[in-house]
């Protein structure tokens, strides 16, 4: 109990005080994780979409993939993205590995299964509601897409947050390709893990309370962005 | 009774379209059987029948959503663009005008034309005070008239409308079938399925009588609701339950 009013108490003393190793470790961790939200969302929810509006031969394997894809363990991920980038490894002469790009690869490779398989669900909604709307207005196949996406924004917003919930909460994939260096690779998840290696529960604690303070303020400037545009959301009556 | 009755008697010299043996089957089970009719290029058809007849597979072959598995469909040249109006509302998740420009849009309106296009459609359909409320967010009444307007936005030659008023109260009903006969008005052909044999009454001129996927009447209106032909049909304005 001690234990855990002291990683409070030093919790918030972290946040008020502006330490700056702190900050830049908060910075760092969303700099990363939006990073391959953002990534994985700019491809994963057109190839979503169209994964839901167009048959082509191979699609069934990859809606298989995709949905399979999106329990990927994150050390799993980071040992690929490791080999990758590894001197010896075919992209090793760009010198990524152990840098805040490394990372923000390994979290876009784990994210865009998620994007994608929960975009394409989505789809697969929209289009049992608008289909024949869209082929009466001469939208068929994947010229239905845009109109998918935007029908489909609201929504959207919870698969990127889904998205982001995944990235931002991981610690296998960045601890492999960002090495977890002080002040170059030190994100949350990663700077807990250490902390709780070298005995610092507290600090570790607190920490911890600081990662779950920045996913909820996330997820509310999200949620306030969207119940502006709510009402357009959702059938009255 | 012969084929040549089955015809219409057209204003103009040229049908809007002429069907042929059509015929359509959907998963091994025909729903139309060789139905052959002509519309006329203007006026308001009705196209009545029990449920399971085959009405809406019928509109939805018309607007080319389905293809005819036999038979064929001979519009007039240029062939006119259809609209249908679905049974359910289809609204976007967007104000009454993010609507109505996306179905502008797609009709194919320049861009400069839109705002003042998108105006006359809302004053038509009366909905010039409900443009900035959600689509979503309208009643039945007011959800139907916003499909009819965003049919009506494609710019179309031949309107369909599957059972536009089959969950309206009585006010909403008369203020779509006011709207009907504005568009008819408007020279525009249209194809209405109704259940409300009242309404058939009140808007038709001209009525097709379909019975287990075959056309029974194809007759003008005033005959087919003082001497209907076929035993179903007098059965159906009977109200008794047609087999």
């Amino acid at each position: 109990m001690d234990e855990i009013a002291r990683a409070f108490a030093l919790a918030l003393e972290l946040m008020l005080s502006g330490d700056r190793e702190l900050y830049a470790i908060v910075a760092l961790s969303l700099q990363v994780s939006l990073s391959a939200t953002g990534i994985a969302c700019l491809l994963g929810m057109p190839l979503g979409m169209l994964l839901a509006a167009v048959r082509f031969p191979g699609r069934r394997l990859l809606v298989v993939v995709t949905t399979a894809l999106m329990g990927l363990p994150p050390v799993v991920v980071g040992l690929f993205v490791y080999l990758l980038l590894s001197r010896a490894g075919p992209l090793g002469d760009l010198g990524l590995l152990y840098t805040p790009t490394a990372m923000v690869i390994a979290q876009t490779v784990l994210v865009l299964p998620i994007i994608t398989a929960l975009t394409r669900e989505l789809g697969e909604a929209l289009i049992e509601e608008y289909g024949e709307f869209l082929a009466a207005m001469g939208l068929r196949g994947a010229r239905r897409i845009p109109t998918l996406l935007m029908e489909g924004r609201h929504a959207l917003v919870t698969v990127a947050l889904a998205g982001f919930g995944r990235a931002i909460a991981e610690v296998g994939a960045v601890m492999m390709v960002g090495g977890n260096i002080r002040h170059v690779t030190r994100v949350m998840t990663t700077a807990i893990a250490l902390e709780t290696g070298k005995g610092e529960i507290a600090l570790a604690l607190a920490l911890g309370l600081v990662l779950l303070a920045v996913a909820l303020a996330v997820n509310a400037l999200a949620h306030l962005g969207r119940r502006r545009q709510r009402e357009l959301a959702h059938a009255g009556g | 009774m012969p084929a040549a009755e089955l015809r219409l008697v057209t204003a103009g010299p040229r049908p809007l379209l002429r069907a042929e043996g059509l015929g359509v089957t959907l998963a091994g089970r025909r729903v139309l059987t060789a139905l052959d009719f002509e519309l006329p290029p203007r006026g308001l058809v009705v196209l009545l029948g029990p449920n399971g007849a085959g009405k809406s597979v019928l509109l939805r072959t018309l607007q080319g959503l389905m293809a005819p598995s036999e038979g064929r469909l001979i519009w007039r040249e240029p062939p006119p663009r259809p609209a249908l109006v679905f049974q359910r509302p289809v609204l976007l998740r967007r104000r009454v005008r993010g609507q109505l420009a996306f179905a502008l849009a797609r009709g194919g309106t320049p861009r400069r034309a839109r705002r003042a296009r998108l105006q006359e459609l809302a004053e038509l359909c009366d909905l010039t005070n409900l443009l900035e409320r959600p689509a979503r967010a309208l009643s039945g009444g007011e959800q139907q008239r916003l499909a009819i307007a965003t049919a009506l936005a494609l710019d179309p030659g031949f309107l369909m409308l599957d059972e536009p008023t089959a969950n309206l109260d009585p006010a909403a009903t008369l203020a779509v079938e006011r709207l009907l006969t504005r568009i008819r008005a408007r020279g525009i052909p249209i194809l209405l399925v109704t259940h409300d044999v009242h309404q058939a009454r009140r808007l038709a001129e001209w009525v097709l009588f379909l019975h287990g996927g075959r056309l029974r009447e194809s007759t003008p209106a005033q005959r087919f609701f003082t001497a209907p032909a076929s035993p179903e049909a007098r059965a159906y304005l009977a109200g008794r339950i047609v087999p």
